[in-house]
Formats: C-alpha cells, structure tokens, sequence
C-alpha cells in the first residue's frame, strides 16, 4: 500500500558529495549510518569533513537502529511548488537521535494524522523507497 | 586607550535614506534590480545633500549585486571601499555596520549600504525548493547538506521557521495569539503608511480564519515578497555634523554568531541551549557592550520579522523579555505604538509595509531619530535594527540621534 504523508519522488532529487554518500549508499538499503569520530568519538551529522569538536578528520559510520523522539515538527499544508499539492499535506519531524551527541535527521511522519504528531513523541524508523537505489528516512509513530 | 576607543562607537553616523516606491512580486518590471539600486543609491546622496562625487564606498549583504557595473553607471570618481557580508538576510543591519568599519578604519569617507530586490524570476518563498518537473525553474538545485531536509517537505525558509517556532511553543507555552500579536500589531502601524503595501487592518478574526502555510504559520505570520532597493549612507561623525540632517550616530554594530549556529534552518542541527532563538544572543551581548548601554535605552526597535515568532525570540535574545517570557510581554501590549513600552516595527516591517530584506528597518531607525517617522515615537534617543534571523552572520545596529 502507498505511504501516506510523503512527497512524489520526482521532487525528491539527491546529490550527494564525497562526505555524504556512504549515508546514502546505506540508505539505499535502508540501514542508517552516522559518521563518528574516529579520533575523540563524537558524531557530526550532516556527514562533513571535519569534527565540529576536536577537528580531526577520519570517521567511523555506525549503525543507529533510527528510534528516537520528535524534537520539533511542521505541517507542511501550503504548496509552494506546484508539484507538490496533491501531497500535502506532510509533516516535517526533526528526530532526535539518543546517543549521538544530539544528532537529528529530518524526515515525514507517515500515515498519521497531524493531530497525532507532537514534540516528544517516540518515533520508529522507516524507510521511503523515492526510486531504484534511493530511500529517504521517514519515521511512525510508536 | 580604553576598549571603547578601539571600536567604531560613535564615530560615523548614518546621514541619507532613499528608497524606490515598494512593489509585490514582479511589479518592478521592467526596471531592472541594479536600475533600481542606483536610483535608491542617488536618492539617498541627495537626502544626505551629497552627489555621487562624494561616494566613495559600497557596503552590502545578502550576495549583493555587482558594484563594479553600478559605479560605471553612475560615473563614481574613486571607489576606495566595496565589501559585503557573508550569508544573506541575516547582515543587513551589519551592512551599516560593515560600512562604519570602513569609514573609521580610513579606507573610505562616504559609505553607501544598499539592497535591491526583484523576485520575479524566482522567489523566497520556495528558495529551498528542488526544480520538480522539468521545466520549472524555482531556485538552485539541491545541496548535499540540503539533500538531509528537502525531501521531507522543507522547501522555503517559513516551513523551516515553523519548526524554531513549534519548539518555541514545546518549551514555553506561546501560543499563535502571541504570533498574531506581532501581526496585528505591525499591520497597525502600516495602515497609517502611504509606503506600506498592506494598509487594511487586520483582526484577530481574520488571523485565525487564514489558511495555515506550514503548522503553526498561518498566512499573516509570513511576511510579504516584494520588489525595491533601499540605500543608506554612511560618513564620519565629523563629516556628519555638516550635512543636511541632523546626524544619526551609530553608536554600535555587531554580526556574526556561533559557528554551531551555523546554517540554521537549513540544518536544524542548532544545540539545544539555543535551538529556539533568533541566533542573535551573541550579537546582542557584543552590541551592548559596545554600546555601553543595554535594552532598557532602546525607545523603538525595528526587528527583522520575515516570520512573526522570530519577532519574539529576538525580543527575548535582545533581552527586552526573559527567554521564554516574549509571549507574555507582547500580550500585555509592550510592542504597540504608540503606548506600548516599546514600540517594535513601527514602520509596518516586513510583514506589513515590504520586504526589502530587512534595509526599511535602518531606514526607520533613522527616520525615528530625526523625529520626522510617520509614527513617531516622542522623543526617541535610541533605535534598534536587527538583520534577519538566519545563518551566519545575524547582525544589529544601534543607533542614536
């Protein structure tokens, strides 16, 4: 069955760099990895080139079993592009993840009501398959 | 030599404002965005009683627009000065601030701080937006840092504000009457503005009968996208006391912020101490101390407002309210012109009068401090403007009469 609260994949367009595509290479087979420092530990996410806390460079990337609690949301009801009318509306949740240095990945909550969603809730994480060899997060309600 | 000697207080001072007539989206057609600059750029000499053989100086933000083309138009003798700051909405209070450094650092004399806008061809409203369909020309293709939120629907600065403010409202029980608040209360101010582009009032009613853009941005918490240039100029105090009006002394400025600020919303990865603020902590705590003197001096401040509930994270990071208290104080009418303790956006701001990405505010400032404002607060000393809460840099800009 189709997912409810999602955008049509033909405005979902990825362009990853030499840092951020083994995120989506593992996207791709919907595990979630997060770059840690090989150095002092800490996670930086978005994926970049440097640690935000001892500025080294190597990582690690880590599986993350993607559960967590919504840090804060959006109802996305308005189109502002046109190609994405017949989608909304959908909620934007940014999801904080525990034990990673308070990393957050934003993505739809789907197949809820936008009553439903609040901040604090726990979310599991899914996946949205947007075409052959790309997935994006998304998250449920637990 | 003390601290204060080092910096840049009080010795320049904003002396000329103009403007072009403020348009909606795409009416400036077919003037052309630096048409438009220079005309803003000529009206603000000829306010300050200057030509543009006294110009010597560009100071801008927001990624500009080509200096070297306009300074060709306009024939200036010398440029000796022509810098911008970094990022976008975020500088345009600092563009003052950016040109005060220039001045007093001697490189240049007569400082001009100018933006120009047309959105036309594109718009900020879907500036995060990918290009969809083939075909539809919207904004800049994706980034990889963008490629982590755009897919789930974040495609323009309100939808990613809306996030700042939910939390806001998580953390400290605002509401959307509070949001209206700000709304209504500008809009109050831009009725009586033959330049404002939105002189209904408008009431709580209507606030809430609005369609609702991205949960909890109704319609009215947005602010409007237009087309116009707006330029200030800037010279020495010395130089100042000389010219048409009376001097406006910029007594402080600061831009810039914490690098874990970063960009913002379009990254939502801010630390929590300060997720749900303006990201202007920092500024405001370099710009009192610059200043020498703190918010209670403040007799009119002119808040970046591209969205409403950034309104009251700043009056909370300028300390005018206790964080988390922004709600409470514009409820009991702090923020109204003309009674309120103070008056904010008296000039309609974004929201309500045009969006020239926040340069109508200095303009206010100014026109505050030479008493001749439309709504006038009696007696004003001191003028507050903000550059937008957005990525790095924000900025502010005190000034005084």
């Amino acid at each position: 069955m189709a997912l409810r609260g999602v955008l049509p994949p033909e405005v979902i367009q990825l362009t990853p760099n030499v840092f951020t595509q083994p995120f989506w290479d593992a996207a791709a087979e919907h595990r979630l990895v997060l770059p840690r420092c090989t150095a002092c530990s800490a996670y930086r996410f978005p994926p970049a080139p440097f640690c935000w806390r001892c500025r080294a460079q190597e990582v690690e990337w880590v599986q993350h079993q993607g559960n967590g609690a919504i840090y804060s949301y959006t109802v996305v009801r308005h189109a502002v592009i046109p190609d994405v009318r017949d989608a909304l509306p959908v909620i934007a949740a940014v999801v904080e993840l525990p034990g990673t240095d308070g990393c957050r990945i934003v993505g739809n909550v789907v197949d809820c009501e936008p009553e439903d969603v609040k901040v604090d809730a726990p979310v599991m994480l899914d996946w949205y398959d947007v075409r052959a060899g790309t997935a994006v997060p998304i998250f449920r309600l637990i | 030599m003390t601290v204060t000697e080092n910096t840049l207080k009080d010795k320049t001072a904003v002396v000329g404002i103009g403007a072009t007539p403020y348009y909606r989206r795409g009416q400036s057609l077919p003037q052309t965005p630096l048409e438009m600059a220079g005309k803003a750029v000529i009206a603000a000499l000829d306010d300050a009683g200057l030509t543009v053989d006294d110009l010597d100086g560009f100071a801008l933000y927001s990624m500009g627009f080509d200096t070297s083309l306009l300074a060709q138009w306009l024939g200036v003798p010398d440029v000796k000065f022509t810098a911008m700051l970094t990022g976008g909405g975020g500088g345009a209070a600092g563009s003052v601030g950016l040109a005060s450094a220039g001045i007093v650092s001697g490189m240049a004399d007569v400082v001009v701080s100018v933006m120009t806008l047309q959105q036309a061809a594109s718009r900020f409203g879907a500036s995060f937006a990918p290009r969809g369909k083939p075909g539809a020309t919207y904004s800049a293709p994706p980034s990889p840092e963008g490629n982590f939120i755009q897919p789930a629907g974040l495609h323009g600065p309100g939808q990613m504000f809306a996030v700042l403010a939910m939390r806001h409202m998580h953390l400290y029980g605002t509401t959307r009457e509070h949001f209206a608040e700000v709304a209504i209360s500008t809009r109050a101010n831009a009725v009586r503005r033959p330049t404002a582009l939105m002189r209904e009032p408008l009431t709580l009613d209507q606030y809430f009968d609005a369609r609702m853009i991205s949960d909890p941005l109704c319609l009215f918490d947005f602010c409007l996208e237009c087309d116009g240039a707006v330029a200030v100029v800037t010279t020495s105090a010395e130089r100042a006391r000389d010219l048409r009006h009376p001097p406006v002394y910029v007594v402080a400025s600061a831009h810039g912020g914490h690098g874990r600020w970063g960009q913002a919303i379009t990254w939502l990865g801010m630390p929590d101490e300060y997720f749900a603020s303006s990201g202007h902590r920092p500024i405001a705590q370099r710009l009192w101390e610059m200043a020498g003197v703190g918010p209670e001096s403040v007799d009119v401040a002119l808040l970046y407002d591209h969205f409403s509930p950034m309104v009251l994270m700043q009056l909370e990071d300028y300390g005018f309210a206790p964080v988390g208290e922004s709600g409470p104080f514009v409820a009991d009418g702090n923020i109204r012109w003309p009674n309120g303790s103070l008056p904010v956006n008296t000039h309609g701001g974004n929201l309500s009068e045009a969006y020239i990405i926040g340069m109508t505010h200095v303009k206010e400032a100014v026109e505050q401090l030479r008493g001749t404002a439309v709504n006038q607060v009696d007696g004003a000393q001191f003028a507050l403007a903000t550059g937008g809460p957005a990525s790095i840099p924000t900025s502010a800009l005190l000034l005084r009469r």
